[in-house]
C-alpha cells in the first residue's frame, strides 16, 4: 500500500477557558475541542468530515493548517510531524496545505483586489517570481476556476457570492498545493450556486490529483463529493467509512441518527422514513461524559458505555462503539417515546 | 374561507444603489390550519413578503398592493390595528432567535410581557401560562428554566422558546422564516417535527420561508416557489417534487445532493440570481433557462393555472420542461463568468456584494 | 467539434480583453462623500480657510508686528475694521493689524492640530494594530503602558512642560504629540481585535504571510476608515487643546500668535467696545470646527454606509 498523504494519530487541541466569575489566579480549565482524532489520507482522496457544531470538525482543520496549536502527530507524505514544526520549518508545508474558508466574502480582503488576493500565497512563498510571471499565473488561475481574467483589477465587493468563493479558491490552488481543507465551502451560497461550486472542486480535484478534507455540516453535500467520511462527535471520531459503507449501512448509531435527520426533498420518501430521535443537548465540551461521549443521548446506550471509552476499531470501516449494527426499530420506537 | 389573502403584492427599498424591487406583484392565500411553503435563494424576495405582511419593514422598504387578514386589511395598517394583529392573530419566529429575544431579559419575564400587555393578565398568570407553553414546545424542566437568560439555552432551545413565545396569544397563522437554518439537522428535525405537532394540537395555519427543499417536502402542504420577488410556480407539494412545471424548480431540484440517492454529477444552474436593482422587463430567470425562447427575453410569463391548483409563470411548453428537452445549452461554467454589468450606471454605489447579472455568456442554440 | 471550437474561440477573445477596471471600496467612499452636502460645504470652508492661512498674507497691507502709531491709543475710535486703512479686521489692542494676525494665527493653529493629528495617526495605528493583532503579553504590556500614560493628567505635565522648558512651538508639538496618540491607540487597538478573528486573516496566516505583512497589508488598510474618521474629529480637539493652552498665556509666544491667543486678547478687551477683536478670530475657529465636524460626520457614513 502507498504512504499516505497524511497520516494523523491521536490529534488534540485543547483551549484554556476562564470560567466566568473565576478568580484571576485560579487555573484556567481545558476545553478539549478535539479529543484525540485518527485518521489517515491518500494522495488524491477526498475526505468528508461531518458533524453538528460543536464537534470540533473546524477546530481540526485549524490544526492540521497550524493555526492553533495541537499536540498528538500529523505525519506528511515525507515524513515530517506538522504538529510539531518549528513556524520556519512548516512554512514549507503551508505551500502544500492551503485552506478554502467558509464566508466567501469574509475570506477576502476588502482593500485589495482579485489579482492581489489571488497572488499572496504566491509573493509569499516564491518571493522571486517577476510582477509580469505572477500576474500570468494569476490570470490563468483564474480562467481555470471559471473567471474573467479581465476581472483582475476588480474588488471583491464587486462579484457575487458564489464568484467570491471561485477567488477563494483560486487564492488556495495558486501554489500548486497537494491538499485543500474546505471548511464549510459552500455553506453560505445559495442552492443553484452551491452545485457550481461542487462540480468546480470536484473538477480541480480530478484535473490536478488533489486531495480534500471536504468539512460541512450538510450531509447530502458530502455524500456527493466525498470518498470516505469522517463523523465527528464532541471533538471525537465515531465512525469513518468509505461512503457508501456509512451512508448505506452505518454501525454507529450516532451516524444513523444524523442521517436519519437529514430532510428528504421527496415528500413520498420523507413521509416514510423513521428518524431516530436524540435526546436532550450537546453536553459541554468542558465536562464531557465519562466513556463514550454519545452515551448520554444514544438509543442503545448500555452500563458499559460509561464505563469504557469505546476504541475506534477496524481495518476500512472503523467504528468507536461498543455495541455497532443498525438500530433496530423497536430502538427507535423506544427512543421515540422517552420523553424530549 | 380565506384567512390570508395576498393581492399583487409589491415591495421597494430605496438604496443607495437605487431601488430595489424585492417582490413583484405576489398573489397568495391561506386556508385556515394549511401550511404553505415558500421556497427561494436569498435575493428571491421571500422573506421580504412575509415582512411587509407583518408590518415588519425596514425604515427604506416600502409595500403596495393589498394583504387581507381574516377580511381586514393589514398591509400598511394603522399601527394599533397591526399591533393588535400581530398579538393576536399572527406570529412569527425568525431564523436567529438570538436576535429576537432581549439578552438582558429572563425568559420568565419577556414571555410574561407579552400577555400582560396583549391578554391583561396579572403578572403570576402570565409566568404560569409561560411556563405551561414552554412544556408545550417540549422544553424540559421548563419551571425550572423559566428563570433562565437566553443565552443559558442552547441554540434548539432558544429556538423552541422563540416558538413558544411566538404560540402565547395562540394566533391563527404563523410564520416562519427559515426557523432551522441556524440549527444542526438534529436539531432541525425535532423543530419541524415540534412545528407539525403544535400546528395539529393549536389548528393554526402556517407559512414556512425557507430555501431548503427538503424542508417543506416534509412539512408543507402546498408549495410556492419564487425567484426575482415574483413567483413561479406552486403546487401542491407531491406534484411539485414529482412533476416540477417551472425550469427553475426542476432546475434547483437537480442542483441539491441527495442523501437517498447517487448522482454522478450534479447539473448546477449556470449564472447567478438577477440584481434586483435593475430588475429585467422580461422573465428574470431567462438568462439561465435552458427552454427560454424568444418571447422569454421580451415579456413576462404570467402565472397561470394549468391543472387543479396548480400554477406556473413560464412561456417554455410542459411537454418539453417534463421530457427535459431543452432549447439552448448554457455550459456553466462560461455563464458563470460573466461579472457584474459592466454598463451599471456610474452613479450606482452598491453596499456590499451585489449578485452579479446573469449569463449575457456565450450560448448556442442546439442544433436539431 | 463546432461548439468546440467556438469555445476555444470565446475564450481566446475574453483572454484579450482589456482588463475592467475595478472599483475600489475607497473610490465608492470617495463618490459618496461628494454626495454629501454638509461634507462637501465643509471641505470647502476647510479649503477657502487654508487658503486664507497659505495665501492670505500677499493682500495684507500690514505685517503682524508691525504697528499702526495713528491708531494706537485711539483703538476704539480708529483701529475699527475698515478697506481705507488696510486694516480689513481692524487692529488689535496695541495697534497691530488684526488682518495680519490672523492669518498668521490660523497658519499656526490649523499646523498645531494637523501635526497633533498625524503624530496621532502614524503612532497611535501602528502602536495599537501590533499591540491587537500581536496579543497577549505583548498587548497587555503596551496598552498598560497607554493607560499610565492616560492616567496622567496631560494639562497639567503640559502646561509643566511649557513653564519648565520655555514656551516654544516645538514644545507645543512635543506636548500635544505625546498625548494624542494614546486615545488613538486604544480605538485602534480594539478594531484589529474584531479583524483578527475575520477569515481573510486566518487566510493569510495559513499562507504562511508574516505578522508584519498582515500588519501591514491586511490589518491597517481595513483600519483606516475608523482612523481618518477619527483623525478629523481629532483635529480641531488639537486645535482646542492649543487654544486652551494660549488662552492660558502659555501657548505660542509673541509676536507669533493662534486663534487661541487672539481669542483671549479679544475676550479682554471686550469691554471696551472693540468687539472686532474676539470677533474675527472666533469666526474663523468656529467655521474651521464646523468644517472638521461636517468632513468626519460625513467621512463615516461614507466609509461605513451599513450604519446607516
Amino acid at each position: 500500500m502507498s504512504r499516505p498523504l497524511l497520516d494523523v494519530r491521536d490529534l488534540r487541541v485543547s483551549f484554556p477557558v476562564r470560567r466566568a466569575g473565576a478568580m484571576p489566579w485560579t487555573p484556567p480549565q481545558d476545553l478539549h475541542a478535539v479529543g484525540g482524532v485518527d485518521f489517515t489520507l491518500k494522495p488524491g482522496e477526498t475526505l468528508g468530515i461531518v458533524g453538528e457544531s460543536g464537534s470540533g470538525k473546524s477546530t481540526l482543520a485549524r490544526a492540521l493548517i497550524g493555526l492553533v496549536p495541537a499536540t498528538g502527530r500529523a505525519e506528511w507524505v515525507d515524513g515530517a510531524d506538522l504538529v510539531d514544526l518549528s513556524p520556519r520549518q512548516m512554512m514549507k508545508y503551508r505551500a502544500d496545505i492551503q485552506m478554502v474558508f467558509q464566508d466567501p466574502l469574509a475570506s477576502l480582503n476588502p482593500r485589495m483586489n482579485v489579482g492581489q488576493i489571488i497572488a499572496e500565497p504566491l509573493t509569499t512563498h516564491r518571493p522571486g517570481l517577476s510582477r509580469s510571471e505572477v500576474k500570468a499565473r494569476v490570470k490563468e488561475m483564474m480562467e481555470r476556476v471559471g473567471l474573467l481574467p479581465n476581472q483582475i483589477n476588480r474588488y471583491p465587493h464587486e462579484f457575487s457570492g458564489g464568484q467570491c468563493q471561485r477567488i477563494g479558491i483560486a487564492r488556495a490552488l495558486i501554489v500548486a498545493p497537494k491538499l485543500i481543507i474546505c471548511d464549510e465551502p459552500v455553506s453560505a451560497l445559495d442552492v443553484s450556486i452551491q452545485a457550481q461550486v461542487i462540480n468546480l472542486l470536484i473538477r480541480l480535484q480530478k484535473d490536478l490529483g488533489l486531495a480534500l478534507i471536504f468539512i460541512a455540516h450538510d450531509l447530502s453535500v458530502v455524500k456527493h463529493i466525498s470518498d470516505r467520511v469522517l463523523v465527528m462527535y464532541l471533538g471525537k471520531v465515531m465512525e469513518i467509512a468509505p461512503k457508501d459503507a456509512l451512508f448505506n449501512a452505518s454501525q454507529h448509531p450516532y451516524t444513523q441518527a444524523l442521517l436519519s435527520a437529514v430532510p428528504i426533498p421527496d415528500p413520498a420518501r420523507e413521509a416514510d422514513k423513521a428518524v431516530v430521535p436524540l435526546t436532550g443537548d450537546l453536553p459541554s465540551p468542558m465536562n464531557p461524559p465519562s466513556g463514550c461521549v454519545f452515551r448520554t443521548r444514544c438509543p442503545r446506550a448500555q452500563a458499559l458505555c460509561a464505563e469504557a471509552v469505546p476504541p475506534l476499531e477496524g481495518t476500512d470501516r472503523r467504528t468507536a462503539c461498543h455495541f455497532p449494527g443498525p438500530l433496530t426499530e423497536a430502538e427507535i420506537a423506544a427512543a421515540r417515546t422517552e420523553p424530549a | 374561507m380565506v384567512l390570508l389573502n395576498i393581492n399583487d403584492l409589491h415591495v421597494r427599498f430605496d438604496t443607495n444603489d437605487g431601488v430595489v424591487h424585492a417582490v413583484n406583484g405576489v398573489d397568495l392565500t391561506l386556508e385556515p390550519g394549511e401550511t404553505l411553503g415558500i421556497v427561494g435563494e436569498s435575493g428571491s424576495g421571500k422573506s421580504q413578503l412575509a415582512f411587509a405582511v407583518m408590518g415588519l419593514l425596514a425604515a427604506n422598504g416600502r409595500a403596495e398592493g393589498s394583504a387581507r387578514f381574516d377580511g381586514t386589511e393589514i398591509l400598511n395598517a394603522k399601527p394599533r390595528v397591526l399591533n393588535k394583529v400581530r398579538a393576536e392573530k399572527i406570529a412569527m419566529v425568525f431564523q436567529d432567535p438570538m436576535t429576537s429575544l432581549n439578552p438582558y431579559m429572563r425568559v420568565a419575564d419577556q414571555m410574561a410581557e407579552v400577555l400582560v400587555l396583549h391578554k391583561g393578565m396579572s403578572k403570576r398568570d402570565a409566568v404560569t401560562e409561560s411556563v405551561r407553553m414552554l412544556d408545550a414546545v417540549k422544553i424540559p424542566d421548563a419551571k425550572g428554566r423559566v428563570r433562565l437568560y437566553p443565552h443559558e439555552f442552547s441554540g434548539g432551545m432558544r429556538q423552541r422558546v422563540m416558538i413558544a413565545m411566538a404560540l402565547l396569544c395562540r394566533p391563527q397563522l404563523l410564520i416562519a422564516d427559515e426557523p432551522t437554518t441556524a440549527l444542526d439537522v438534529t436539531v432541525q428535525a425535532q423543530i419541524m417535527q415540534l412545528l407539525a405537532d403544535l400546528q395539529t394540537e393549536f389548528g393554526m395555519a402556517m407559512i414556512l420561508i425557507t430555501h431548503d427543499l427538503g424542508v417543506v417536502a416534509g412539512s408543507c402542504e402546498r408549495v410556492a416557489v419564487m425567484y426575482g420577488g415574483r413567483i413561479r410556480e406552486q403546487a401542491p407539494v407531491a406534484p411539485l417534487f414529482a412533476d416540477p412545471a417551472h425550469p427553475y424548480t426542476q432546475g434547483l431540484l437537480a442542483a441539491i445532493p441527495r442523501i437517498d440517492e447517487t448522482e454522478a454529477e450534479l447539473r448546477a444552474i449556470p449564472g447567478a440570481p438577477p440584481n434586483m436593482t435593475h430588475p429585467p422587463a422580461s422573465c428574470a430567470y431567462a438568462p439561465r433557462c435552458p427552454y427560454r425562447l424568444a418571447e422569454c427575453e421580451t415579456e413576462r410569463p404570467p402565472l397561470e393555472g394549468f391543472a387543479p391548483d396548480r400554477k406556473r409563470a413560464c412561456f417554455a411548453a410542459l411537454d418539453d420542461i417534463r421530457a427535459h428537452r431543452h432549447r439552448v445549452s448554457i455550459t456553466a461554467d462560461e455563464a458563470a463568468t460573466a461579472g457584474p454589468l459592466e454598463d451599471e450606471p456610474d452613479d450606482a454605489l452598491p453596499d456590499a456584494a451585489v449578485a452579479g447579472v446573469g449569463a449575457a455568456a456565450a450560448t448556442h442554440e442546439v442544433k436539431q | 467539434m463546432v461548439i468546440e471550437q467556438d469555445k476555444m474561440r470565446s475564450l481566446a477573445d475574453t483572454m484579450a480583453q482589456a482588463e475592467v477596471k475595478g472599483r475600489s471600496p475607497w473610490a465608492d467612499a470617495r463618490k459618496r462623500f461628494v454626495r454629501n452636502k454638509a461634507a462637501m460645504a465643509g471641505l470647502v470652508i476647510l479649503v477657502l480657510v487654508t487658503l486664507f492661512a497659505a495665501f492670505g498674507d500677499y493682500a495684507a497691507a500690514w505685517s503682524n508686528e508691525e504697528l499702526d502709531y495713528n491708531v494706537m491709543g485711539q483703538v476704539r475710535e480708529l483701529g475699527a475694521p475698515s478697506i481705507a486703512t488696510g486694516h480689513y479686521f481692524g487692529t488689535d489692542d496695541l495697534g497691530r493689524d488684526l488682518y495680519a494676525r490672523t492669518v498668521q494665527g490660523t497658519r499656526i493653529s490649523l499646523m498645531v492640530g494637523i501635526v497633533g493629528a498625524a503624530i496621532a495617526v502614524i503612532v497611535g495605528t501602528l502602536y495599537g494594530a501590533t499591540a491587537g493583532y500581536v496579543g497577549g503579553r505583548t498587548d497587555q504590556i503596551m496598552m498598560r503602558l497607554v493607560d499610565i500614560l492616560m492616567s496622567i493628567p496631560y494639562m497639567f505635565v503640559l502646561i509643566l512642560l511649557l513653564v519648565v522648558f520655555g514656551r516654544s512651538i516645538g514644545m507645543l508639538f512635543l506636548g500635544i504629540g505625546l498625548i494624542s496618540w494614546l486615545d488613538m491607540s486604544r480605538i485602534v487597538r480594539g478594531q484589529t481585535l474584531t479583524l483578527k478573528n475575520r477569515e481573510f486573516i486566518e487566510a493569510a496566516q495559513a499562507t504562511g504571510v508574516s505578522s508584519w505583512r498582515i500588519i501591514m497589508r491586511h490589518i491597517v488598510p481595513n483600519l483606516l476608515g475608523v482612523v481618518a474618521v477619527y483623525a478629523t474629529l481629532l483635529v480641531p480637539l488639537m486645535i482646542l487643546t492649543e487654544s486652551f493652552i494660549s488662552f492660558l498665556g502659555l501657548g505660542v509666544q509673541e509676536p507669533l500668535t493662534s486663534w487661541g491667543a487672539l481669542i483671549s486678547e479679544g475676550a479682554a478687551t471686550m469691554n471696551y467696545g472693540t468687539l472686532w477683536q474676539l470677533a474675527f478670530p472666533l469666526f474663523f475657529f468656529c467655521i474651521t470646527l464646523f468644517g472638521f465636524f461636517f468632513v468626519g460626520d460625513g467621512l463615516r457614513d461614507a466609509l461605513d454606509p451599513k450604519d446607516r
